[in-house]
């Protein structure tokens, strides 16, 4: 069907490639949100999924670490590999699943604890800290990584919640490398953030590139352009073009990528 | 535009303007006078179970020097307290009627009785057994002369209070106004004062017959204990059902059809939740009647849809994002739930849980149906009040139990034990606005 519309022109090196999705459809109840959506995403990788609202980037988004699970009406169909393995085997568990592939969300949402505790409570859940001293260094590790570090360090016992919006979003996304992820999806992570806490956030983003394969969904074009090197078009269900940022940018080959990122559609 | 309305000057009110703002005077106005009205029957309730209730805290009080000779209370003069025992309450009213009759003649008051034993109607007929009871704790008392706070009787306590004046002993066969002459005379000497009367809220009831000795106290422990009861098992199943139903069942007919069911059953009367409890607990399950343990049963039946219903509004307040930054870390469900959703829902749950308990306080008619009016006139620990199985009464049914009785003196002390039930709900109402207030965190 639409398979011809995924485009992979810079030939995917297997050996570097993170996620890999096959013929995956999602259903909400009656409604066929993802259609036959294949894409290869790369590890070490910033990739952009754009696309016009209701286009199910942010469905398809939460299909890779299974969120999805959590809607009861929701159906995903088709393989998602990561590293070669199937996510929807029945034998994995999801919980194990979502600390390898950690999730940014749209809206800051730190818990109503300390930021330390904001930190620590993934990788004491999971069991990644032997003693205090150990759990020490994981966050404060975490909080360098998203770039907070200098600004909270004095007040790890102050409330996460108490922080400005740009910061409580670096707090998440430090909280969502304590665990040590090998992917981080984010969606939309700047939606609620001003300009200058969102150059943060992609300063943050590009740095993170070197240890993750980062999948952002954007509504910014610009954003997509400035952070990311991979880019995929979602129109209605269908992943209409992936292939390098730049020749989606500058030489859109479907019409409908070309129409909407000149602002004709959407 | 060529609508007139909208090109005059908006210094000049047009008249759609003025009708819509008479409107909303109107409104205004209505809901004043709805207010006002709600206030003035709380004005109306609050002052009459003042008024009416505050006596009951009030207790007529004679102080009297009584002579306890050894020759009538100790014949063989060993003090052994099984002898003592002998001596019944027979024995010790002729000492009380002539302590009396002697301080009255100490204080030059003129006597009218030949008969000491006629003046017995001054005093509550528990005064030999109050010093009874006093002797048979210290047997070194007898031989001498001590000095005893003696409760006046429920007509002469009423005389203090206004409730019985001379007029309304002329067809009264128990007392005659000769009687209050000695007691004005009394009064003036000291020998008869008012005071706080700590025995009501501390104390047993009485029979119908001595009202001044009733107090609210047992029945009070058999509503503490029938709370242990209700908060020992209502707010576990009550928590672990709504959490299962709010965050782990999935949503089909089933889960529909019970959620329906607690609806309806937190508007089920209570009285048939008192008749279920006399089937299934005593009549089934043989538990005894009049025990705190079934009373606590029912009332948890009764407790339990309230609070999975205020406990499930406070979990669904919660807000998602919370559930999916802690999925979106890798926690498990369980892990979201007790680790995140719980701690931020307490508060709610707390308050909806002491709400359904001052509910259940409050609650007298499915007590009435599994016999929780016990009759239980002594005190705790050495009554048979002491358990959860033990008969006991909870202080709405006292209440009934008093208000029911022929004497007056039964309906102020009625009047008395609404004002400590409704301090104890107001209590639970304040405190649960206290531990919303201290626990509410902000996301």
């Amino acid at each position: 069907m639409m398979k011809d519309n995924v485009e992979n022109k810079v030939g995917v090196d297997a050996m570097n490639t993170k996620f890999s999705a096959k013929d995956v459809q999602v259903y909400y109840g009656d409604n066929h949100a993802i259609k036959d959506v294949n894409v290869e995403i790369l590890d070490k990788t910033v990739t952009a999924f754009i696309g016009p609202s209701g286009c199910g980037k942010s469905t398809f988004l939460r299909s890779l670490n299974r969120m999805n699970d959590t809607i009861p009406i929701c159906r995903v169909e088709g393989d998602i590999l990561l590293d070669g393995e199937d996510i929807n085997a029945p034998q994995v568990d999801p919980v194990q699943l979502r600390a390898k592939v950690g999730m940014v969300f749209q809206k800051p949402n730190p818990f109503p604890k300390s930021i330390y505790d904001n930190i620590a409570y993934g990788p004491r859940i999971h069991g990644l800290a032997r003693n205090k001293a150990e759990l020490d260094e994981i966050v404060e590790k975490s909080l360098r990584r998203g770039a907070i570090w200098d600004e909270v360090k004095d007040r790890l016992d102050a409330p996460g919640t108490g922080l400005s919006g740009g910061q409580q979003q670096r707090l998440c996304i430090a909280r969502a490398v304590a665990t040590e992820p090998e992917v981080l999806l984010m969606d939309e992570p700047c939606s609620a953030l001003d300009p200058i806490a969102t150059a943060q956030v992609e300063e943050l983003i590009d740095e993170l590139k070197q240890n993750y394969s980062v999948i952002i969904v954007t509504h910014s074009m610009q954003q997509a352009a400035r952070v990311s090197q991979k880019t995929a078009f979602f129109h209605l269900g269908n992943l209409v073009e992936y292939d390098d940022t730049t020749t989606i940018f500058t030489n859109p080959r479907d019409p409908r990528t070309e129409s909407y990122i000149t602002g004709r559609i959407g | 535009m060529t609508d007139a309305t909208n090109t005059g000057s908006i210094y000049e009110i047009d008249a759609r303007t003025k009708k819509r703002n008479a409107k909303e005077a109107r409104f205004k106005l209505y809901g004043l006078i709805a207010i006002g009205m709600g206030l003035l029957f709380l004005i109306a309730l609050v002052s009459t179970i003042i008024v009416r209730g505050v006596p009951a805290f009030q207790q007529a009080k004679l102080t009297l020097e009584v002579a306890l000779p050894a020759e009538t209370l100790d014949p063989n003069g060993a003090r052994n307290p099984d002898d003592l025992r002998k001596v019944s309450t027979f024995g010790y009213s002729p000492l009380v009627d002539q302590a009396l009759a002697d301080a009255l003649a100490a204080n030059d008051i003129d006597n009218p009785f030949e008969d000491v034993a006629d003046l017995r109607p001054i005093l509550s007929s528990s005064v030999a057994a109050q010093v009874r009871d006093r002797v048979l704790a210290n047997p070194d008392l007898i031989g001498g002369t001590s000095e005893f706070q003696l409760l006046a009787s429920s007509r002469v306590d009423g005389y203090f209070k206004g409730r019985v004046t001379r007029d309304s002993v002329a067809r009264d066969n128990n007392i005659d106004a000769a009687h209050f002459d000695v007691v004005d005379a009394m009064a003036e000497a000291g020998i008869i004062s008012t005071g706080f009367n700590w025995d009501f809220i501390t104390g047993a009831d009485a029979s119908e017959s001595r009202p001044e000795q009733a107090g609210i106290g047992v029945s009070m422990v058999g509503s503490l204990f029938m709370m242990f009861v209700v908060l020992a098992l209502s707010l576990p199943i009550g928590v672990a059902a709504s959490i299962y139903l709010e965050e782990f069942a999935t949503q089909n007919r089933f889960t529909d059809i019970i959620e329906v069911n607690i609806s309806n059953l937190a508007a089920v009367p209570s009285i048939v939740f008192g008749i279920l409890g006399l089937a299934v607990f005593i009549q089934f399950m043989h538990l005894p009647q009049s025990a705190p343990l079934v009373g606590g049963l029912v009332l948890t039946l009764m407790t339990l849809p309230t609070i999975i219903i205020s406990t499930r509004a406070s979990l669904k307040a919660v807000p998602p994002s919370i559930r999916e930054a802690a999925l979106g870390i890798g926690a498990s469900k369980m892990q979201t739930v007790f680790h995140h959703v719980l701690p931020l829902a307490m508060p709610g749950i707390l308050t909806g849980t002491i709400i359904g308990l001052a509910q259940a306080l409050g609650e007298t008619a499915p007590l009435l149906l599994i016999g929780m009016v016990g009759f239980i006139a002594s005190n705790y620990p050495d009554g048979v009040a002491a358990g959860f199985l033990d008969p006991n009464s909870a202080m709405p049914a006292q209440i009934y139990e008093w208000a029911k009785r022929a004497d007056p003196a039964y309906y102020e002390r009625a009047w008395g034990g609404i004002i400590v039930l409704l301090i104890f709900l107001m209590t639970m109402n304040i405190l649960a606005v206290i531990l919303r207030r201290r626990f509410e965190r902000r996301w």
